[in-house]
């Protein structure tokens, strides 16, 4: 300390002298005989106020000291054991603007006079440091003998009791058993099922439902709803034009891996290297898209490095979260404000990712494109088909490949014939259009230009003669340009285009094409979609950027022609955004079948050679040549071709039909540097190699190999990891309570919450290593307890004692997440389709919803029949523009790793519930129900109505409004029955024969009523 | 249209929410609807932090990226270098997009520009309309921003970063000052699509409120179809019927509060109460038919056509109700190629229509408390991209007029090429910081918690540009 320095501080301490003693007085009776806790009370303190400036962030650090580190502080402003003499004491109690911590000007929070009041006594009872709780082993705390039974509810019994809290009565029977149901299958219990618990709700008769609701497929259906959020898993690429991917089979992984109760150390080790598992089995590689879900770009102009950057910090945002509850993802520019996480840990764990096979930018455009490696997902049925199909294959290709007296005979003969090459003449213009239109040049290799105005959509229209008097295919040059955007061949902005349609006439009379090929296409846009006439389809050419293609069509029969035949050739693009072609040449062939792209017309020189080798002069393995070209075109052998054709377009066909889905596949590893300020453009950093946080007390072992991302998962579920199990369990606690015992599930470090139970957590952590990661046992332990079965109501004094209800001294309330609320309304109208897992469902959406789309412009399709009835967690999950009833229910976007949803209560939720089709058509189902299960009664119908919503009977209250409303809507509709006819129209749902549209519709007041009611979309 | 015990509860929520929904900063109401924003809440003093020169916003998003060479930064010499090499002293090093790996040659600036007003701005002559109230805007040359990609660029300008899940800054602005309108949501959106080139995509990522409680979201208004979703009831309810459905569904939950002891229960009965005032709110909001002749024609428009002059008339509606924050977004200006044509299109589209709100509001007197911004999420390279310019982010033009902004300004300069903001450079952050501080905010003070960390609009960055303001 300066001369002046220590002058100043002296002054400060005798000012503090007064102030201290008015300080502790006002704190008078409160609690300052208690013992107070660092962790508990302190910490979060220097955390939330200090360490921004006085923290691990070395570049930040002010004065060159910390407060993190004990050994730093008491070295510096810390005297244990003497507030007085401790700076840091002096400079929080300052009122003085030039000496007060935090100072005026800074953004942090000022200490109030109990916290200062709290860090005196700390420093006073010797200014003890704990390690952050987390970072620490769970402790082995041991439980009363005479509850050991449930761990949980002693704990959390004893501290109620030290707080002086009484707990909550047991909730109602069907209270419980409705949360029960929703906590772990997501859906409601049936009346029956209610009414059975009621009658005898002992705790064998709960245990037994928990059993049989944990062994319920239904169980991985809930349980993958909160782990998707995590992953961020999409059925949507999620920046830009957000297009579609297919990720599906790795959401049914998830619900699978619930259901089988995989350990959660084997689901942790498949997600993050599964596919470098040794013999990787198709699931484990399915599991292993994890690795693949962060979003991704098909932006035109997007620099391939940049976003590469962006990905692995994806990753380490991500995969930090989900299992360490870290943030690590606030170090990509410096080391992290608060806890000791920093930038060069930050980007040694992106390494552990480095090697994943992956393009900073792709070219996709559609669910087919390529988004990276991925794997086809059969079915049963297709693994049987194509099992055949190989099989056929392999027999008709022997026989094309086998010799035979009869083909020797024919080979002799054609090679005595054997016809001239033929050869592609170019054809002449005549006339050159497009609409609307374009400046055409003609160019001397017989080539045509586009230039000048840049239509959006235009169809050219070219006419030709030529000299050639049959023709047997056409030949369609796509070629660069200089003049075009990127060269070309097309005139989009990247040099794509995109054919949807091709016609070619003969004097006016349509020539029909039998076959397309061409020498390359884009993935998802087939030369073969030109031969079909939807006109969404079409062939382009990416990433074939700056080079030229080739596409043939063969005619069904040769056509004759004279030099006066006028051909002519209409060219449409539909695709918008200038995707035409630039440059093209258009040329006709009379030549043998087959004529394709990528092969040579007429007999290829070598063969030609052979041909005039006599025959006794050639060798054994010319002979065998000969023969085996001569196989290829003979007429004999054209139907075990056509049939081996057709059986490999079958095969084709059905591996196209596959459900596909991203993967993890490894290659040489990237090299991954520290980017300072997290600047991917500074290439200045440290080159760094896969290596996990120091801090947690035990590093990989990997005998000097570099690590892969399979050490790293090992590492996440080595028993010395403090946090793995510690985030899990606490999640487990989130679904099950609403909020964790650590409230902030997402971060458990410095700034996050301290657990309200830390023995209570831990023991949970402990006997979750020990069950061998097992998820159900730890759910049955929680729901087993008698906490989780309290009421969710509260007296004044628990409420006054415990604002938040921190100590479970009573469960909790909460509204369903969105899905649920989905599924409850449609499990009440019995229209619930129960299919788990498959392609991701299209319920209803508004029209239009998706116009700010583009790459490619799209409308939502939504599905028909079945799919319109499936489980929330199955909807299409498009990151930019999610389903707006999933999104008005604070369904996330999972553009990025969500741990706990916002709950809001906001008026498009009610606009949702009313007016969306789903719940209209819901409604009417419920109402159809009411007409044909209850009895005549009105009062019998409102009681199943409610029943099926809430499981229990309308009050005579509730029966009375919903009474009037129906005999009210009922005389409205006898009077106006074209409105209970347009109501009825809502929805693909039949109503069944004999039902009154009358009645119905005035039924339909009250099913909507009912599904709109809050208690029907709550848990309590 | 209650019965008695709706009333009372409704009552009841009133004392609840303290002075109603109308008028209360957000920040204070989440503390009080759930516990767990109480902590947070204790940092947050209420919003305004003083006094406010500005009441509401209205953004005009020029989607796609419109060129400051052709609107509003004059670059003479630009076009004496037309067709020569771009001088690598300027592009060395520097992230590109679309011209990655090309021949960076300069493009002469395709429109002459002319002084406009009694403060002589210059702007081009492709804009008369806007010419016309230059002496209302500050025109701000030195723009940077971070993102070279239309959709990273747009999440930027919205939200300060280009990570996704943060709030973007309309929802901020809500948050911190709530809403003054009763029946319509505090932050509206409208979009529009121009006719020339082609239309970026945009995302709700751009009006999302992130980790913010959900009801800060910007709600989109549309031209066709439901003009909020679902704002419309099912066929063959009528109004009439579907207050009924409403009332019995708030008196059934009025019924069930003493049982169920949920507070959730008295805003549930709120929300609902306002989502049926907007099925007839919203609606009549979107209808124009009320409005004089010669307003329209000021516009340009007839409305209900979904363009953008329709929109910039819709926001000058939305703005009189209250609404607290309006952003439009025209997608059309990003003109990789045929500029000279796209920007003619785009100038016919927008020019009218953004001076016609500024003219409007002022003559209603709402300018001077209504901040209205033009511009995109970046500019164009002075270089060619053969007839048009790349996506550029090192230097661009915005406008903001009214609300506590000294008009007849210009801020900032680029060089002389158009590349690099150069003289009193504004990023994104400090546009941001400014924006917020004409509504009264500080800045540094918006804060929200989340993963441990007080988040701000303007992240650990932003400037007040007090030069600026009036």
């Amino acid at each position: 300390m300066t001369v002046a320095r220590m002058i100043r501080f002296a002054t400060l301490l005798l000012m503090l002298g007064a102030m201290v003693s008015c300080a502790a007085a006002a704190q008078g009776a409160d609690q300052s005989a208690g013992d107070v806790d660092y962790t508990r009370d302190i910490k979060p303190l220097l955390s939330n106020s200090c360490y921004t400036c006085h923290g691990p962030d070395e570049g930040t650090r002010e004065a060159d000291f910390r407060l993190d580190v004990r050994e730093v502080a008491i070295d510096s402003v810390i005297v244990p054991g003497n507030p007085a003499e401790s700076e840091l004491f002096a400079r929080i109690a300052s009122e003085d603007p030039d000496l007060q911590m935090p100072p005026t000007d800074s953004s942090r929070p000022k200490l109030t006079r109990d916290e200062v009041d709290l860090i005196r006594r700390w420093i006073a009872q010797g200014a003890k440091y704990d390690e952050h709780w987390s970072y620490a082993p769970p402790k082995q705390v041991k439980v009363p003998q005479e509850r050991a039974s449930s761990p949980i509810d002693a704990f959390i019994d004893q501290r109620l009791a030290e707080k002086g809290l009484e707990p909550a009565a047991k909730a109602d029977p069907r209270t419980l058993i409705r949360r029960l149901y929703f906590d772990l299958t997501g859906l409601p219990p049936t009346p029956t099922e209610v009414a059975a618990f009621a009658a005898d709700p002992s705790d064998q008769a709960y245990a037994a439902l928990v059993k049989k609701l944990l062994a319920s497929p239904r169980f991985g259906e809930r349980m993958a709803m909160h782990w998707l959020d995590l992953v961020r898993y999409a059925d949507s690429v999620g920046i830009h034009g957000d297009q579609e991917w297919s990720m599906s089979p790795y959401r049914d992984y998830v619900i699978r891996s619930f259901n089988e109760n995989k350990p959660f150390d084997q689901f942790t080790i498949e997600q993050l290297a599964g596919d470098l598992l040794p013999n990787a089995t198709r699931e484990q590689q399915i599991a292993s898209g994890y690795n693949r879900l962060n979003m991704i770009t098909a932006e035109g102009g997007a620099q391939a490095k940049e976003y590469l950057a962006k990905y692995a910090a994806d990753r380490v945002r991500t995969t930090s979260t989900v299992w360490l509850g870290a943030t690590m993802g606030c170090c990509e520019c410096h080391d992290h404000k608060f806890d000791p996480y920093t930038i060069k840990e930050f980007y040694q764990f992106a390494a552990f990712f480095a090697d994943l096979e992956e393009q900073g930018v792709y070219a996709g455009s559609s669910k087919t494109s390529y988004w990276g490696p991925s794997i086809p997902v059969p079915s049963p049925q297709q693994e049987t088909r194509l099992q055949e199909l190989d099989q056929q294959i392999m027999t008709l290709g022997q026989s094309l490949q086998t010799p035979t007296p009869e083909l020797a005979k024919a080979q002799a003969e054609w090679e005595a014939n054997l016809p001239e090459d033929p050869s592609w003449q170019v054809l002449q213009p005549t006339s050159m259009k497009s609409h609307p239109e374009v400046d055409w040049k003609k160019l001397e290799d017989g080539s045509l230009l586009a230039a000048g105005a840049n239509p959006d959509k235009p169809v050219y229209e070219l006419e030709f003669t030529t000299q050639l008097s049959t023709a047997t295919a056409l030949r369609l040059e796509v070629l660069p340009h200089d003049s075009l955007p990127a060269a070309g061949p097309g005139r989009a902005g990247n040099g794509n285009f995109v054919l949807n349609e091709i016609q070619w006439a003969i004097d006016g009379k349509p020539v029909a094409f039998q076959t397309a090929t061409a020498t390359h296409s884009q993935q998802g846009w087939p030369i073969a979609s030109l031969l079909t006439s939807d006109q969404k389809d079409g062939w382009a050419i990416l990433p074939d950027i700056g080079k030229g293609n080739e596409a043939v069509f063969e005619l069904p029969d040769d056509v004759t022609l004279t030099p006066a035949s006028k051909l002519t050739l209409t060219m449409t693009h539909h695709y918008g955004s200038s995707h035409a072609i630039g440059r093209l040449r258009v040329a006709l062939v009379d030549a043998p079948r087959p004529v394709q792209a990528n092969q040579a017309i007429g007999v290829p020189q070598e063969i030609r050679d052979l041909v005039e080798t006599p025959a006794a002069k050639r060798t054994a393995s010319q002979q065998e040549k000969l023969a085996a070209y001569y196989r290829t075109i003979a007429p004999q052998l054209d139907h075990a071709r056509k049939e081996l054709a057709e059986r490999t377009e079958q095969r084709k066909q059905l591996a196209d039909s596959m459900t596909t889905t991203l993967v993890s596949k490894s290659s040489e590893p990237r090299t991954m540097r520290v980017l300072p300020r997290g600047n991917w453009l500074d290439d200045s950093g440290e080159i760094v190699e896969p290596g996990v946080p120091g801090f947690l007390g035990y590093d990989l072992e990997t005998d000097g190999r570099r690590a892969t991302r399979l050490d790293l998962a090992q590492w996440f579920v080595d028993r010395r990891n403090p946090l793995t199990a510690r985030v899990f369990v606490n999640r487990l606690w989130q679904l099950t309570f609403g909020r964790g015992l650590v409230s902030t599930a997402d971060d458990f470090g410095s700034q996050g919450a301290i657990p309200t139970h830390p023995q209570l957590l831990d023991a949970l952590a402990t006997e979750f290593v020990e069950s061998g990661w097992d998820v159900k046992q730890m759910v049955r332990r929680i729901v087993q307890s008698q906490a989780y079965q309290r009421s969710s109501s509260r007296t004044a004094s628990q409420k006054q004692k415990d604002l938040s209800n921190a100590f479970l001294a009573a469960q909790s309330a909460h509204r369903l997440p969105a899905e649920m609320i989905r599924d409850n309304a449609l499990a009440a109208s019995g229209l619930l389709v129960e299919q788990i897992g498959g392609e991701s469902a299209r319920p209803y959406q508004p029209p239009g919803y998706w116009s700010h789309l583009n790459f490619p412009k799209r409308e939502y399709q939504r599905d028909q029949g079945r799919n319109l009835y499936r489980r929330g967690l199955y909807t299409h999950w498009q990151r930019t523009y999610l389903h707006p009833s999933l999104a008005a229910f604070d369904a996330p976007t999972r553009e990025e790793c969500t741990v706990r949803r916002n709950i809001s209560n906001t008026p498009q939720q009610a606009l949702v519930l009313m007016n969306d089709p789903t719940y209209v058509e819901a409604a009417r189902a419920l109402a159809v129900r009411l007409l044909q299960e209850g009895n005549d009664r009105p009062e019998a119908k409102i009681h199943l109505g409610m029943q099926a919503v809430q499981q229990r009977d309308a009050t005579a209250a509730e029966v009375q409004i919903l009474t009037a409303t129906y005999q009210k809507h009922r005389q409205q509709y006898v009077s106006d029955p074209q409105s209970a006819q347009q109501l009825l129209s809502v929805g693909e749902y039949v109503t069944p024969e004999g039902i009154d549209a009358i009645d119905l519709a005035a039924w339909m007041s009250v099913s909507r009523i009912l599904l709109n009611l809050h208690e029907t979309i709550n848990r309590y | 249209m209650y019965s008695q015990s709706a009333a009372s509860l409704r009552q009841t929520r009133r004392t609840f929410l303290g002075h109603g929904i109308a008028g209360l900063g957000s920040a204070a109401l989440a503390s009080m609807l759930t516990a767990d924003s109480v902590c947070a809440d204790q940092q947050q003093s209420a919003f305004p932090n003083f006094a406010p020169q500005a009441k509401r916003v209205i953004v005009l998003c020029q989607a796609g990226g419109p060129s400051h060479l052709e609107t509003f930064d004059e670059k003479p010499e630009l076009k004496r270098l037309d067709n020569q090499p771009m001088p690598e002293s300027f592009t060395q090093g520097q992230p590109i997009a679309q011209l990655q790996g090309k021949q960076l040659k300069c493009y002469a600036p395709r429109f002459d520009f002319k002084r406009y007003g009694e403060s002589g701005q210059t702007i081009a002559t492709l804009f008369p309309k806007m010419g016309e109230i230059a002496d209302d805007l500050c025109i701000i040359n030195s723009m940077v921003t971070e993102q070279i990609n239309h959709d990273p660029a747009h999440t930027f300008m919205n939200t300060g970063t280009s990570i996704s899940g943060r709030p973007s800054m309309g929802s901020w602005v809500q948050y911190g000052l709530g809403s003054e309108a009763d029946d319509l949501p505090g932050f509206v959106v409208l979009t529009s699509i121009g006719k020339g080139g082609q239309a970026q995509p945009i995302a709700a990522r751009q009006w999302h409120s992130g980790f913010l409680p959900s009801r800060h979201q910007g709600v989109e208004f549309r031209s066709a179809g439901d003009p909020v979703l679902y704002v419309n009831s099912p066929p063959g309810v009528t109004a009439a019927r579907q207050q009924d459905v409403f009332d019995a569904i708030n008196q059934m939950n009025a019924l069930r509060q003493p049982t169920l002891d949920d507070p959730e229960i008295a805003t549930r009965i709120a929300q609902y109460e306002l989502a049926f005032k907007m099925q007839t709110s919203v609606p009549s909001l979107m209808d124009v038919s009320g409005e004089p002749q010669h307003v329209l024609d000021m516009y340009g428009t007839q409305g209900g056509d979904g363009t953008f002059a329709a929109n910039c008339l819709l926001a000058r509606r939305l703005a009189e109700r209250g609404v607290r924050f309006i952003q439009l977004y025209h997608r059309g200006w990003d003109h990789h190629g045929g500029l000279e044509r796209g920007m003619q299109i785009c100038a016919s589209e927008v020019d009218q229509a953004s001076a016609a709100l500024v003219t409007d509001l002022k003559n209603r007197g709402m300018l001077d408390d209504t901040l209205v911004v033009w511009g995109g999420e970046f500019g164009r390279t002075p270089m060619a991209q053969g007839s048009g310019r790349d996506h550029h982010i090192k230097g661009f033009s915005i406008w903001m007029a009214g609300g506590g902004i000294q008009g007849g300004l210009k801020y900032g300069k680029t060089d002389d090429l158009g590349y690099n903001a150069a003289e009193n450079i504004v990023h994104v952050h400090d546009f941001h910081a400014t924006m917020l501080h004409l509504l009264g905010i500080n800045h540094e003070k918006l804060t929200y918690r989340s993963q441990g960390r007080d988040f701000r609009l303007t992240d650990v960055h932003g400037h007040v540009v007090h030069d600026i303001l009036a």
